[in-house]
């Protein structure tokens, strides 16, 4: 019990606790139904054979472990009020913890025993002997149900034990976690790209034979990132202490007279982010060069998405106008690509050049751009959002449908497109992805250049006053109709981009590239990543596309592809839940206000001190009225 | 000489119920006019049916002489009335020179194309939109100027809010403001201040002004003629001093005596 020692006087000032027991057991039965989900999805099993640290802790066992793990620290979390006396931690933490957990083991120990003795087989397929081997560790039913008790209690006294930690070391702790298991399960990417580097020694060092890091690889991911993670802080310190030492100055000098000592911080750290963005692109256009094709498909994968998601940030993040159904432009300028220049098209086939194709490309995808603008876009809110979703299916189903196959081969779709000849010095096509990663790297920052402009120009202000009051901004004097419509024009030309592109890839183009599917993840690239915000949609690409897989594209985890949409939906929930304006949100939305406060009085001190000889700056034109 | 506006039978009818009603109003070039009225005379009604938010069911509208009734909110704007809203609209998450750069929309015209080639024409004209900004939220003092052009306008206390919404609408560039409830929720010092700046909106910035007020210490300090609303018709207009002693208006705010009913 907490805080027994304190005087009953005092005791109505220090808030009383003691553990809630109904709390506890419906935390610790969401933990139980959460792991026997996983259980039942079959990712244990299947995960088990590969080794995460290698003779320590499978996948298999890692999949499931987290979970405790994750509600022992929730179940300890509270929200401490402002002006309220926190509740003092202490060991009753770490045992509710340990309860929670200890349920949730049991729960799985309890499907273990249920599988043992019924045969559930026919609508659960992954009801099967493996599981009952998985959770018992290959012993008698009763050690299983006793070892998950304990794993599970372990594990969940471990979560809630975080809360005991002092912040910096629960952060390192966080770190390295996460360091160990994301080194475990970016084998292949690195494996790949130290081979590339030619430091092949690193990768048989830390990783096992048969997957997974050694002990001896986690203890040196571990270290290295502490080493890391400690340097930068440090780093971070002494840069804080050096700014704040010139800002004193600049105030006691009383500062330049536009230049505020908060500008002239403003303007140094903008000019680190610049030159940390430059040796960023710097890195990104040699890392090709040191991977392989697999990796190199994946690079090229997600610069496609990644200038759909760009697009589709500005139609979304700028104007708001969510559009549901993104991938019809995709498909446009998929297949306006393909019949001009392949000689297999049934219609047209004039065998345009790539980049000739593309100057046709431009119009047409404006102009459908404009015909599903103009109804669509009289709609607001929810109802735009589904009527865009229809616009999406009826452009493929166009494509799909036998009416149109004369035109645009229906369901065999167009084959045999050739790829993009660059001025004769290079072809790029599937077969080269490193170079569809090139070509698609310079329409990405084609992409970033248009929204970058636009963004602080008339349209972009229009668009965002747009977005956050559409009909204030109609009676500021903004034609709100032209505005939504020029958004809907330049994503759609933006697509159409990654289409034209997409096609000169994968050399052959069908409906079924172009579903629901496609808009659906785009749209989540642009929420996860952070709304509004380039680096945030470039985020959001390489974690969903690099890391998940795309729609029909592999990602990093290939071992978790059957699972990705499970992902995708897990971490959408929670992101909303958690972190609604993305993982690298638009700064105007997270700014704090207290910062914000002093730097304006910071200002008002440096114009005072500039500036005495007006008699009272603070309130010109001040007058009582009679 | 015409009125700058001109209303005439002018109606707003919500299916069955008449929030305005046959009413008849005009306001002279550099005039401040007050409208008030009980909650729900249809004073807020009137100036959704001036700028278009609200198409007017029957009746004209005539700004400078031109009718404006089924104009588009915007083409409204355009030709010179702005208005503020009584419960404060800002764009929340754009910044305070932001909101004043883009209610200049209309008053500009570079295209998204020069944006895109970064002309020299659009570098000129965004460093006037800029300025121009600067100069609107500079007349209310060190406010909403200095540290703050840069913040969003979610962070503003509640008075620079209706500050930067006065400011928006400056930056139009109307011959005609209409204000609704300036300086509702402020607190006396505040008001009186924002008093003062009513009146040097007219004689610095030759703006004519139609105000929507509660207060009214404001109305009889500011407003050479008040005019009342109730149930969406003119029960009274005139000075303040005869208006406020006019047994239709004490009825209309007070309510009948329980004897005459």
């Amino acid at each position: 019990m907490t805080a027994t020692s304190v005087p009953a006087t005092a005791s109505s000032s220090e808030p009383q606790w003691s553990p809630d027991p109904r709390r506890l057991v419906s935390y610790g039965a969401i933990c139980a139904l959460t792991m026997v989900f996983i259980c039942l999805i079959g990712m244990p099993v299947k995960l088990d054979p590969r080794p995460l640290i290698d003779p320590i802790l499978s996948r298999g066992y890692a999949s499931l472990v987290w979970v405790p793990v994750v509600f022992g620290y929730s179940v300890t979390s509270f929200v401490v009020l402002e002006g309220m006396a926190a509740r003092r931690r202490g060991p009753s933490d770490v045992l509710e913890g340990a309860i929670v957990g200890a349920i949730g083991g049991l729960g799985v120990g309890i499907l273990g025993l249920l599988v043992d003795n019924f045969d559930l087989r026919d609508p659960l397929i992954n009801w099967s002997p493996q599981l009952v081997d998985f959770i018992t560790f290959g012993n008698s039913i009763g050690f299983g149900i006793v070892i998950w008790l304990v794993i599970g209690a372990l594990c969940g006294a471990a979560g809630a034990g975080l809360h005991l930690l002092p912040e910096t070391v629960r952060l390192y702790v966080a770190s390295v976690v996460l360091a160990v298991v994301g080194m475990s399960f970016l084998e292949t990417a690195a494996t790949d790209l130290l081979q590339g580097l030619k430091l092949e020694f690193i990768s048989d060092a830390i990783y096992a034979k048969q997957g997974g890091l050694t002990v001896r690889g986690a203890v040196i991911v571990a270290v290295l990132t502490v080493a890391g993670l400690a340097l930068g802080r440090f780093i971070r310190a002494n840069q804080q202490r050096a700014a704040a030492g010139r800002a004193e100055a600049d105030l006691a000098t009383g500062g330049g007279a536009s230049l505020t000592p908060v500008g002239g911080a403003m303007r140094r750290r903008s000019n680190r982010e610049l030159v940390l963005g430059g040796l960023g692109i710097v890195g990104l256009l040699l890392l090709p060069q040191f991977l392989g094709g697999i990796m190199n498909e994946l690079l090229a994968n997600v610069g496609l998405f990644l200038l759909l998601a760009l697009g589709l940030n500005i139609v979304v993040g700028l104007a708001g106008i969510l559009d549901l159904g993104y991938v019809a432009f995709f498909a446009v300028g998929g297949y306006t690509t393909a019949v001009l220049t392949s000689p297999n098209a049934p219609w047209l086939h004039p065998e345009l050049p790539w980049f000739v194709a593309l100057l046709i490309v431009i119009p047409i995808a404006a102009l459908v751009g404009l015909l599903i603008g103009a109804p669509v876009i009289r709609m607001r809110g929810d109802y735009l959002a589904i009527v865009t979703l229809g616009f999406g299916e009826i452009i493929r189903l166009l494509f799909l449908s036998d009416w149109l196959a004369p035109y645009f081969g229906g369901a065999q779709g167009i084959t045999n497109i050739p790829g993009v000849q660059i001025f004769g010095i290079a072809t790029v096509s599937g077969t080269d992805p490193k170079a569809v990663f090139y070509l698609v790297m310079g329409f990405c920052a084609l992409a970033i250049y248009v929204s970058w402009r636009l963004e602080r120009s008339r349209l972009g202000r229009a668009w965002m006053a747009i977005r956050e009051d559409e009909k204030v901004a109609e009676a500021m004097g903004i034609n709100t109709v032209n505005a939504k419509l020029a958004a809907f024009v330049t994503g759609a030309i933006l697509a159409s981009f990654s289409g034209a592109i997409f096609a000169a890839k994968v050399g052959s183009i069908f409906p079924n590239s172009f579903e629901i599917l496609v808009s659906v993840i785009i749209l989540v690239i642009v929420i996860v990543g952070g709304m509004g915000r380039i680096a945030g949609v470039a985020l959001g690409a390489v974690v969903l596309i690099g890391i998940l897989g795309g729609p029909s594209q592999p990602g990093l985890l290939q071992e978790l592809a059957e699972y990705k949409l499970l992902i995708y939906g897990a971490l959408l929930v929670w992101m909303m839940l958690k972190r609604p304006e993305g993982l690298l949100p638009n700064v105007r939305r997270s700014r704090e206000l207290h910062h914000e406060e002093l730097s304006q009085d910071a200002w008002l001190k440096a114009q005072e001190i500039e500036a005495a000889a007006p008699p009272d700056p603070e309130y010109p034109g001040w007058e009582t009225p009679a | 000489m015409s009125p700058m506006l001109e209303i005439r039978n002018l109606s707003v009818v919500f299916g069955g119920l008449a929030a305005m009603d046959d009413l008849d109003f005009h306001v002279e070039e550099g005039e401040i006019v007050s409208v008030i009225g009980p909650n729900g005379a249809g004073k807020t009604t009137f100036f959704n049916a001036i700028t278009n938010l609200v198409p007017p069911t029957d009746g004209e509208i005539l700004f400078e002489g031109n009718s404006i009734v089924g104009l588009d909110p915007n083409q409204v704007t355009a030709l010179g009335i702005a208005r503020t809203f009584q419960n404060v609209r800002l764009f929340a998450q754009m910044t305070v020179l932001e909101n004043v750069m883009v209610a200049q929309h209309c008053r500009t015209k570079q295209t998204p194309i020069a944006a895109l080639l970064n002309t020299k024409a659009f570098r000129e004209e965004e460093a006037q939109i800029r300025a121009r900004g600067e100069e609107i939220l500079g007349f209310f003092g060190t406010r909403l100027i200095g540290y703050r052009l840069d913040q969003p306008a979610m962070v503003l206390s509640y008075a620079n809010r209706r500050r930067l919404e006065i400011a928006r609408a400056m930056a139009t560039s109307p011959r005609l403001l209409l204000l609704d409830e300036p300086v509702a929720g402020m607190n006396p010092m505040e008001t009186a201040e924002l008093t003062a700046l009513i009146g040097r909106l007219r004689s610095e910035w030759g703006f004519t002004i139609v105000i929507i007020e509660h207060d009214m210490d404001v109305v009889r300090d500011v407003s050479d003629r008040v005019v009342v609303l109730d149930h969406g018709e003119t029960i009274a207009q005139g000075s303040f001093d005869d208006v406020s002693s006019d047994p239709g208006v004490i009825e209309a705010y007070l309510g009948r005596p329980a004897e005459t009913s």
